[in-house]
């Protein structure tokens, strides 16, 4: 099997790239830029993870640097902590989003309050990879959308990449953080695709000492992205939600309405910026996210275009949100996801009448 | 047994195998004891089994720091009677367990601790006032734990032995000799956290020792409602590390138990769990009232098995503690607790908009408008005491 295993450090130039394949290699890269970055987590080993996230890790790096734990996600978050503590970027795998929840105490009382309660004498450098939400047709447990108990915990970076690029780069990014990163992986595109230019992304995270004086690209933590220009209203998503938002602007531009699309990616911290400048300039806002939208994400981003962008709204914000239930079998979860149907759905009831 | 190969592999390991006859991860029959209650050291027996007596120089070094161990008790129980502070957990009664936590580690070893073990943390170098800042309520710390390697002190209960292990296992990746010891209080022994983290520690082979200070009690309690294991320290061979047991109150013990089961862990043979029995002697905090949950007879029982009393006895009766040493640790403890009474009678002003600077390394955008709202507030407060 290891000598299946792709050769990370031989694939560059132009390649086409599964989001799986780009968070492998935003992972490759970085430990062999720094010998402290270390993966561990259950299966992530010799199987290369459930979904093969870290597959050829460790033959590449050995058994010190890629390990299998003991299943108990509250050592894998402890022992990170205990690791970054001592000098270490761990990297963690958990396996599932609510499979996570053994290890919420370590995140919520440690991992989120160390770098406060030491005045910055400790930084948690590490990061927390979780695959979440649905769309797989996934049994009970496996498509929870739980980004919304991290991003309410002080002292938590939440990122979570929607394209395949920004697998590599927000990975990346979070890995170089001198803060922790729950890092959401919308596990229903673990094998979407793109080409991407391997060599150009990699120039990114040159060394200062080898960059000749060019400036470094700044970080994408507390960047959000317009990912479609349009100037009726504007859909705000991320994550697993972004690729209905984009579908239902371009059944909107088939219908003569013109509608942005922004990719959130940063949850925490959250780029007030970038997203009020597009409301502002739509005057019309609908947020989607697949969690329950009660007192969600989804809520706090509606809460805060309302506060900042009030007199630029010709309409009420709406969201279109996973139901306030546990996420449904898999028979029934397309009923529960927001799709096109009821984004385009929300966007008409966006008080178009004056217009 | 246990089957992790490095651990078969130890020489040190395989001359405990033999000498066990395969119950080599098992507590000895009693607590290993070495100074009887009434300060006579024994000879040879199942009390001492094969533990050696530290030298007389250690052990007044270690009287030493029971009087002072003694005094930051006191003088804390003082301070909080007076309201200098709202609360303090006392270790008093278990100053022989807070003092060779620390006498058996080097400076660059890391000590793990609770919000019990203030005493133990001091005696890493953590200066008074640093560790008592958190209990006047400036701040969740008082001292950089980078500069003492010791952590703070966890009041989630358990969750520090994790921690505990991911630092011992980080320094074994890079080759370093690093000890971590690990404490934990009786009832915290049921949490989820020290399973995890006595089973990763033993899977992964490292070099942590975890400390047990057994004082019967969890708040109001007892150990029988935690566990009916035959002991804490039988649980070690349940994650295939050896355990021992030791009379808590008895410092010459804990120095040659702890001090044997570091030097293994130093020298790569993997974790080890020890079960210190001992008596918290005062309520859980200044807040709690035990007489609601055990009577004063009970106390009184443990009252002559005192840390101080039977290594003063025996250190007198052998003719190393003159009058001369008793009353320099007598100076040295008043010289500590006058700097807490001091330092707790200074009056201090966090300063509010620290609250912010901390949470990440930069302050996010949010964070920042918040502590402008905030310094407006001050501000504004501030010219109207003045006006
Ligand atoms: C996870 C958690 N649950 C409950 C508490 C409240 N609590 C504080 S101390 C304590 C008793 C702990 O007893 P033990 O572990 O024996 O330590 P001791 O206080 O006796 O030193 C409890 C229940 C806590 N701090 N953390
Ligand atoms: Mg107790």
């Amino acid at each position: 099997m290891t000598a299946m295993a792709v050769n990370h450090a031989e694939l560059a130039g132009v390649q086409q790239l599964t989001f799986a394949k780009a968070l492998t290699l935003a992972m490759s890269d970085s430990m062999a830029a720094d010998a402290s970055v270390i993966v561990f987590g259950e299966d992530v080993g010799t199987l290369g993870g459930v979904f093969r996230v870290t597959d050829g890790l460790q033959a590449r790096f050995g058994e010190e640097r890629c390990f299998d734990t003991p299943l108990a996600e509250s050592g894998i978050v402890g022992m990170a902590t205990g690791m970054a503590i001592n000098g270490m970027r761990p990297v963690v795998e958990l396996q599932f989003d609510a499979f996570a929840f053994p290890g919420f105490e370590q995140i919520v009382s440690h991992v989120a309050k160390m770098g406060n309660r030491t005045r910055g004498n400790i930084r948690l450098p590490l990061v927390i990879r979780i695959p979440y939400a649905g769309g797989i047709g996934g049994v009970e447990h496996h498509c929870d959308s739980s980004e919304g108990y991290y991003v309410h915990t002080p002292g938590l970076t939440v990122l979570t990449p929607s394209t395949v690029e920004d697998a590599y780069v927000l990975l990346r990014d979070s890995i170089s953080s001198p803060d922790p990163v729950v890092f959401m992986e919308p596990k229903k595109l673990y094998f979407s695709k793109a080409t991407l230019d391997l060599d150009a992304l990699r120039a990114r995270y040159t060394p200062a000492s080898e960059r000749g004086g060019a400036n470094a690209v700044p970080s994408s933590i507390g960047h959000a992205a317009v990912v479609r220009a349009g100037t009726d209203a504007t859909l705000i998503a991320y994550g697993p939600s972004v690729a209905p938002a984009l579908a239902a602007a371009e059944t909107a531009a088939t219908e003569g309405r013109s509608l942005q699309v922004i990719d959130v990616r940063s949850l925490v911290p959250f780029d007030d910026e970038t997203i009020c400048a597009a409301v502002r300039s739509t005057g019309r806002a609908v947020v989607i996210a697949e969690a329950p939208g009660f007192a969600s994400m989804a809520a706090e981003i509606a809460a805060r275009i309302q506060e900042r962008c009030f007199h630029s709204l010709a309409a009420p914000v709406l969201r279109v949100t996973g139901f306030d239930i546990p996420y449904p079998a898999p028979k029934l979860e397309q009923h529960y996801l927001p799709g096109v149907d009821r984004i385009l759905d929300a966007v008409d009831k966006l008080q178009w009448e004056e217009s | 047994m246990t089957n992790h190969p490095e651990f078969l592999e130890h020489p040190g390991n395989a001359a405990l195998l033999a000498g066990r006859q395969g119950e080599y991860l098992l507590p000895s029959a009693m607590p290993v004891q070495l100074i009887t209650a009434d300060g006579t050291a024994h000879t040879g027996g199942k009390y001492k089994q094969n533990y050696p007596l530290p030298d007389a120089a250690t052990l007044l070094e270690g009287y030493g720091q029971l009087v002072l161990g003694r005094r930051i008790n006191e003088q804390a129980g003082a301070l909080v009677r007076q309201g200098r502070m709202a609360v303090y957990p006392s270790s008093f009664g278990q100053e022989a367990c807070q003092a060779a936590a620390y006498m058996a580690l080097r400076r660059n070893d890391w000590l793990f601790g609770t919000y019990r073990d203030t005493v133990a943390i001091m005696g890493r170098g953590v200066l008074p006032m640093e560790v008592f800042e958190s209990l006047r309520g400036d701040w969740h710390s008082g001292f950089d734990p980078y500069q003492y390697n010791t952590a703070l002190p966890a009041t989630s209960l358990a969750t520090q032995l994790p921690h505990a292990v991911g630092v011992a296992h980080a320094a074994k990746l890079r080759g370093e000799d690093t000890v971590v010891l690990a404490l934990c209080g009786d009832g915290a022994t049921s949490e989820g956290d020290f399973h995890v983290a006595l089973n990763f520690a033993a899977v992964f082979h490292v070099p942590v020792v975890f400390l047990i200070q057994n004082n019967q009690y969890a708040i109001s309690v007892p150990l029988i409602h935690q566990s009916v294991a035959p002991s804490l320290a039988h649980k070690a061979i349940g994650y295939g590390m050896p355990g021992e047991r030791v009379d808590g109150n008895d410092l010459a013990a804990l120095l040659s138990v702890l001090g044997s089961a570091v030097e293994r862990a130093r020298n790569g043979g993997g974790p080890a769990l020890v079960e210190a029995h001992t008596y918290r002697m005062e309520s859980h905090t200044n807040a709690d009232d035990a007489t609601r949950y055990r009577s004063s007879e009970e106390v009184a029982q443990w009252a002559p098995k005192d840390p101080l009393l039977r290594l003063k006895k025996y250190l007198h009766d052998a003719g190393h503690l003159g009058s001369a040493e008793a009353e320099r640790f007598a100076v040295a403890a008043d010289a500590v607790a006058k700097t807490l009474r001091d330092g707790m009678n200074t009056q201090s002003t966090p300063e509010p908009l620290d609250m912010f600077r901390f949470v990440y390394s930069e302050p996010t955008p949010q964070l920042r408008e918040q502590s402008s709202l905030l310094a407006a507030e001050l501000a504004a407060a501030q010219e109207g005491s003045v006006s």
